[in-house]
């Protein structure tokens, strides 16, 4: 097992938010690539183009604020052979166009990379109208495209440049916040869950910007209780590394799951619906947003108040084991 | 080709057409019996598209908006040599690739539409995309006219005129019925022209049934140098058939014996017609 992959959390090196990386990576693209097209609903502010639309003023359509549209287009544009990306926060463009999505893209099978920026809680303060709590859901409800909430830098990067070259649909999600490089672990395929902390107690089993309290919450265990816990980022919600799954049932005899997502129809349950259909059983809870309206404030606090915070998600690790 | 030979041709699909929906025993008779004439003239006169150049990124396209009347988009393709006619009798069977609307798993099919308000804005990205290639191809789509109470269209619309899209060729198949009933009582889109003029399209109108007026107009595109082209094609639903015309209960009808006889009696008048007239 790779020994760097059980650094201390706090020590982690911090990175720029996924935003700003998925924003570079595009340009590095881009700049290889004439055929790759960012599609945007007055979205380039928020999803940091505004370099890329300056750089690449050919490989940018504006859609103005018309998600439906920016995901029709994009369809279109797509299935002439464009590598398109369209970009929109994460709250419109799988509620607003999921039609869209579903048709236009998914099932014409037009190769499009939906990216949903400022997705989960990010807009936290901003309320419902700007949480993507349902994206999980809605998506794995939809044959044919790709779920990707990739923890930090290196897994976006990844993420973006795989699905540049992919014939098939992707949703790529990710929040504004600086985030830390969770690993040194290099490693990285879409459907496989990386493995990013070592430990035998119990594993937890996040996505996203999730993956980094679930960290915290491992080294704050380890030290203060001598418990071990891992910690897998799953950064592929479909398809699901059922294979990991497997494994990681083998091994632990309790299972965590923890998302930015609301409980209902997200990674847990993606997670508990294989295992128990494959005779597993481990000690299983489920940490997310709760099915009510949702508190606002800023992405941390909101986390704090739902449990999906170091003290949170250790607090639930302990009341597992102890049971 | 020439008009008459192109008249008989949309007899002849619209037989086939009443022909395959009665196998089925389901269809959208009207819809295909309204925009058939449409469709004949696209494959046969218009478009740039055949089974061997379709995998040519260059091809012309047609994407139908409204695709439940698909009938008539499955025997014009046919014609076309996209695949055998007698495919056409697993019309909506069980694992039929041939379902109640377009899908890419029928040859000749550019987009799996059925949910209205869907074609256009793919058409606009296919069109955006040929305008930064600075390709030739054009995009045509056909819409319904009780589509138009879907928002997206106006959207599309927007974004059609914005980027100077005069390789899309936008065919509204006016038969001013929906399946409640006439437009103006379920959800008036009127007045049509000067809502398309003031979206900066270049707009004309058109009899959708008269294979001579739809030549004539679609022949003319681009119409005007940088404006999106919309066609208003005034269209009657079941067209062809006498009871079934401007009837909305032949939406989506299907003929039962003695007005399937009477329907394919009628098309074969018209069709003899047509040679007694060929042959002065």
């Amino acid at each position: 097992m790779n020994s760097q992959i059980n650094a201390e959390t706090s020590k982690l090196k911090m990175g720029s938010p996924n935003l700003e990386v998925f924003s570079n990576t595009l340009q590095n693209l881009a700049a290889e690539d004439r055929n790759l097209v960012v599609v945007t609903s007055d979205s380039r502010g928020s999803g940091k183009l505004v370099p890329f639309g300056e750089k690449f003023p050919k490989q940018i359509v504006e859609v103005g604020i018309a998600e439906q549209n920016l995901v029709g287009i994009a369809a279109g544009l797509a299935s002439t052979g464009k590598k398109v990306f369209a970009v929109s926060p994460a709250c419109f463009l799988t509620a607003r166009s999921f039609e869209q999505i579903k048709n236009d893209v998914a099932y014409s099978d037009n190769p499009v990379n939906l990216i949903g920026i400022s997705a989960g809680v990010s807009y936290g303060a901003l309320g419902t109208t700007h949480h993507s709590l349902h994206d999980f859901a809605a998506l794995r409800a939809v044959n044919n495209i790709t779920i990707v909430a990739p923890a930090d830098n290196f897994e976006t990067e990844m993420a973006i440049r795989f699905a540049a070259h992919s014939p098939q649909p992707f949703y790529i999600r990710f929040g504004k916040k600086n985030m830390p490089f969770i690993s040194e672990n290099k490693d990285f395929e879409i459907g496989k869950g990386r493995l990013v902390r070592n430990g035998k107690a119990a594993v937890i089993v996040a996505t996203g910007e999730t993956v980094y309290p679930a960290l915290l919450a491992a080294d704050h265990l380890e030290k203060t209780k001598g418990i071990r816990v891992a910690v897998v980022s799953m950064h592929t919600l479909k398809p699901l590394d059922t294979k990991l799954l497997t494994d990681l049932a083998g091994q632990f005899p309790v299972m965590l799951t923890v998302e930015e997502h609301m409980v209902n129809g997200g990674l847990g349950e993606a997670c508990s619906g294989f295992l128990l259909q494959n005779g597993f059983a481990p000690k299983f809870k489920i940490l997310g947003i709760p099915d009510e309206y949702t508190v606002t404030g800023s992405q941390l606090e909101i986390f704090d108040h739902y449990g999906i915070s170091e003290k949170g998600i250790a607090s639930e690790v302990l009341k597992m084991i102890d049971n | 080709m020439c008009v008459p030979d192109l008249e008989r041709k949309s007899l002849e699909y619209r037989k086939k057409i009443l022909k395959y929906i009665k196998h089925a025993s389901a269809g959208h008779t009207g819809g295909s019996l309204s925009c058939i004439d449409i469709l004949n003239v696209l494959y046969n006169q218009i478009l740039h598209v055949s089974p061997q150049n379709f995998s040519d990124n260059n091809r012309d396209r047609y994407i139908q908006s409204k695709g439940h009347s698909v009938e008539a988009l499955y025997v014009v393709l046919a014609d076309q040599g996209f695949f055998p006619e007698s495919e056409l009798e697993t019309l909506c069977q069980y694992q039929s690739h041939f379902i109640g609307h377009p899908t890419r798993k029928v040859p000749g099919v550019e987009q799996n539409t059925g949910a209205l308000g869907h074609g256009l804005a793919l058409s606009v990205g296919t069109a955006l995309a040929g305008k930064m290639d600075e390709a030739d191809f054009k995009v045509f789509t056909l819409l319904g006219d009780g589509e138009l109470a879907e928002g997206s269209n106006w959207e599309a619309l927007l974004a059609a005129s914005h980027y100077n899209l005069d390789n899309l060729v936008v065919i509204l198949d006016y038969n001013k019925l929906q399946i409640t009933g006439r437009n103006k009582d379920v959800m008036n889109v009127e007045p049509l022209l000067d809502k398309f003029k003031a979206f900066g399209l270049a707009v004309r109108e058109m009899d959708g049934n008269d294979i001579a007026s739809i030549k004539a107009t679609l022949e003319d595109v681009p119409f005007e140098s940088g404006k999106p082209n919309l066609v208003i094609a005034h269209t009657t639903k079941g067209k062809g058939v006498s009871f079934m015309e401007d009837s909305v209960k032949w939406h989506h009808g299907v003929p039962d014996d003695a007005q399937y006889q009477q329907a394919q009696e009628e098309l074969d008048k018209k069709i003899s017609a047509l040679e007694k007239l060929e042959s002065k």
